[in-house]
């Protein structure tokens, strides 16, 4: 060897995970290694061959070494010696008969477990609420857990759910009422539907055209048409409690259509529509584009209002738990990534490709860094505009149903609770969150004001009947 | 001297330069200020209004996507290239489909007065139906969506040459189905060589006719669906507002549209005939 490389100081580095039954092979790998392996090739090639091990050999190989190695004491010379003398399958036999490697090998990977799937569809609306499952993907947290993700763009709500029924995506980007709907079979075919994780939460806001600054009281805004994503939506939702807690009727006075997200801007300059409640980017887009300005945001109706989630068929997760789970850890695990503000901005440039969003990045900037361009000649501060976190409360869907319930999009008796708990699983998400190292809430239901109304998820229906506005 | 078809060129040449001088000389952005406020940088600069893109912008975004036709990065970013070549495979199968059906029903419809009495009411009701207004039917019935954009580029190209193959069949020259009667031809027989070839010129004007129609659809329904193809181009460009993206991918369409319509074309020619 004319050059030596450099040896890293890890106890087991990914060179020394070469076959412990083998007498040619050190476990140490020091610089001045004899080893065939070692002497044949520069240590770059050795580590790439050990890389083409599947993870799952990889872990086999793992526990076997630890294992050799502990009856060895970490002697390699010692180990060498014996391997020589009586072979490396005997030593395999006398070790197996007496520790039962592969039950070891079983418990190990009980764990992580053995993916059904590792090749999967997502998709996704291109909003900047999907950003956790979006940035899964080029900030490589899917490949981190073991899955080969796609993440499909998708047109709108309508296909995605579609696709989703259809099993055309193993999971999808969803809105937090639409499992809820989909499961009741409210206006979807009935299919049950699982929700184990909210992604955003805050982060959409009201936007009026730029011809109506001098309305900014809701009251002036009788006739109005405003564009919402999708029947049921949160959008749908606030838009309809902002403008009754104003004294507009929601079905009488405004007039609102679905529109999907990135057709909304489209729409505001051509004046289809007065104003919107829509996800971002494409707020903060009509503002860039000088069509509309920011009249307010969600976070002021209810401050850490949920919007979108991260749901899949309750199939799929009861055929692929394991794939479920992992999938699962990748999604909490970048959406704690996105929660921090430091990494925001690396976001905004990893999601702004055609790929993915395509928008230009310093709008995408302006929604996760809250330092925005209102539209109406100021520079606004907020870092709460949009922030990300996972939990997926059962108060937020009890909340969700007794809007549906208030505007007639469900009739008859509904048993809360039972929806909710069937449909939003906060159980698996507060367990993996801890798994995960982060903290998770203990209860499942807390009380929210919005916009100083409280909200007792205890009184459900109460509440949905206490409105003086409300459908029929 | 110039004949009168080269003076006519250069005349319509002239136009067409002219046009494009005052499109490119009135939609030039104004001169970048020097200083922006952290305001009109957040704004996307102090240009008061967005503009239509001027014919250079075009020209070279069309070099740019031109020059590399064939990239790949990732499920939601293909190069032009890949994007027409799954639009014009999708309208070619479901044309393929249409065809295989509708000509040996037309034929049919064409020889029997009776099947053609039976049949006209449902056909008269099923043409007009705009054919997206399939697609949440098509998506829920069969449950993929590449397929069923297939099942709509079928959909609507199964009318034209349906009605066309009934209306040519039906029109042959009662003169030449005598003779293959005198000669004692089977009706298969009659069918395959004298019907056949006398209603191939309006069987090939109704092909034409669906392919037209086809990739008129296609358009719209890669729009709604989305995934891939030069809809879905459209669509994520419109999504982000660039107008030049759009204006490329308008001219793309209207060339593959003119190109398929001239394939068309060359083969009605293969079968036209003098009487």
């Amino acid at each position: 060897m004319s050059q030596e490389p450099k040896q890293p100081s890890a106890p087991i580095s990914l060179a020394s995970l070469g076959d412990a039954f083998d007498p040619q092979v050190s476990l140490r790998h020091d610089s001045n290694c004899s080893c065939h392996t070692c002497a044949a090739a520069p240590r770059e090639s050795t580590n790439s061959q050990q890389q083409a091990l599947s993870a799952e050999a990889m872990l086999d190989r793992a526990i076997e070494n630890a294992v050799v190695r502990g009856i060895f004491q970490q002697s390699d010379l010692s180990r060498r010696t014996f391997l020589s003398a009586v072979g490396g399958s005997t030593l395999a036999a006398i070790i197996g008969s007496i520790l039962p490697m592969n039950e070891i090998k079983a418990a190990v990977q009980e764990s992580s477990g053995k993916l059904e799937k590792t090749k999967l569809k997502v998709g996704f609306v291109p909003i900047t609420c999907a950003t956790p499952i979006i940035m899964a993907h080029p900030m490589g947290f899917y490949s981190k857990y073991g899955l080969d993700v796609e993440v499909i763009k998708t047109a709108g709500w309508a296909v995605a759910r579609d696709k989703s029924l259809a099993m055309e995506y193993d999971a999808s980007h969803m809105l937090t009422p639409m499992p809820l709907a989909m499961t009741l079979g409210a206006g979807s075919t009935a299919k049950p539907f699982i929700m184990p994780a909210v992604e955003n939460i805050n982060g959409q806001a009201i936007v009026l055209h730029v011809d109506h600054k001098d309305k900014r009281d809701p009251k002036q805004w009788k006739g109005f048409k405003f564009g919402v994503p999708f029947d049921y939506s949160m959008h749908n939702f606030l838009l309809r409690y902002y403008v009754a807690e104003h004294g507009l009727d929601p079905d009488k006075d405004i007039q609102i259509r679905v529109v999907p997200p990135p057709e909304m801007v489209a729409n505001l300059r051509a004046g289809n529509l007065d104003g919107y409640l829509s996800p971002d980017p494409f707020n903060q887009r009509a503002v860039w584009e000088k069509v509309g300005f920011i009249h307010t945001l969600t976070k002021e109706i209810w401050d850490g209002h949920p919007c979108c989630a991260f749901a899949c068929s309750k199939e799929f997760a009861t055929t692929n738990p394991n794939t479920y789970g992992a999938l699962l850890k990748a999604i909490v695990d970048a959406t704690h990534f996105s929660a921090k503000m430091e990494n925001r901005k690396q976001i905004a440039e990893a999601i702004a490709p055609t790929n993915y969003l395509n928008q230009p990045v310093p709008v995408i900037e302006q929604v996760l860094s809250g330092r925005y361009a209102d539209g109406l000649g100021e520079v606004k501060n907020e870092p709460a505009r949009i922030d990300f976190d996972p939990f997926p409360w059962h108060s937020m869907a009890v909340w969700i149903l007794t809007q549906m319930k208030r505007w007639g999009y469900i009739k008859g008796d509904i048993n809360y609770q039972k929806i909710a708990e069937e449909v939003y699983l906060a159980a698996d998400t507060g367990k993996i969150m801890k798994d995960l190292g982060y903290s998770a809430p203990d209860s499942t239901y807390k009380k929210y004001v919005i916009m100083g109304k409280e909200f007792d998820y205890t009184k459900p229906e109460e509440y949905a009947s206490s409105f003086a506005i409300k459908a029929g | 001297m110039l004949s009168v078809n080269q003076k006519a060129a250069l005349v319509s040449l002239i136009f067409l330069l002219v046009a494009l001088g005052i499109w490119e000389a009135s939609s030039q952005p104004p001169k970048a200020q020097e200083a922006l406020s952290e305001y009109e940088l957040l704004m996307g600069g102090a240009d008061q209004e967005a503009r239509i893109p001027p014919p250079s912008a075009i020209a070279a975004k069309a070099w740019e996507e031109l020059s590399n036709p064939f990239y790949d990065k990732g499920p939601n970013d293909k190069g032009i290239g890949i994007q027409l070549a799954y639009s014009i495979s999708r309208v070619l199968s479901g044309y393929f489909l249409a065809a295989l059906i509708a000509i040996p029903i037309g034929f049919v419809i064409g020889m029997s007065p009776l099947m053609y009495r039976a049949l006209n009411p449902y056909i008269q009701i099923l043409r007009p139906i705009s054919p997206l207004a399939w697609m949440p039917l098509a998506l829920f019935i069969i449950k993929d969506s590449e397929t069923s954009a297939i099942f709509v580029i079928f959909i609507c190209s199964i009318w034209p040459m349906l009605i066309n193959t009934a209306f040519g069949v039906a029109n042959v020259r009662r003169d030449w189905i005598n003779v293959a009667r005198t000669h004692e031809l089977k009706p298969l027989r009659t069918a395959l060589t004298v019907i056949l070839p006398a209603a191939a010129p309006t069987i090939l004007t109704g092909m034409r006719i669906s392919i037209g129609i086809a990739w008129l659809v296609i358009v719209a329904a890669e729009m709604l669906v989305g995934g891939t193809g030069i809809g879905y181009y459209v669509w994520n460009e419109w999504n982000n507002l660039d107008l030049t993206s759009v204006i490329f991918s308008i001219l793309m369409i209207g060339l593959v549209g003119m190109l398929l319509d001239l394939g068309l074309n060359s083969a009605a020619k293969l079968v036209q005939y003098q009487e």
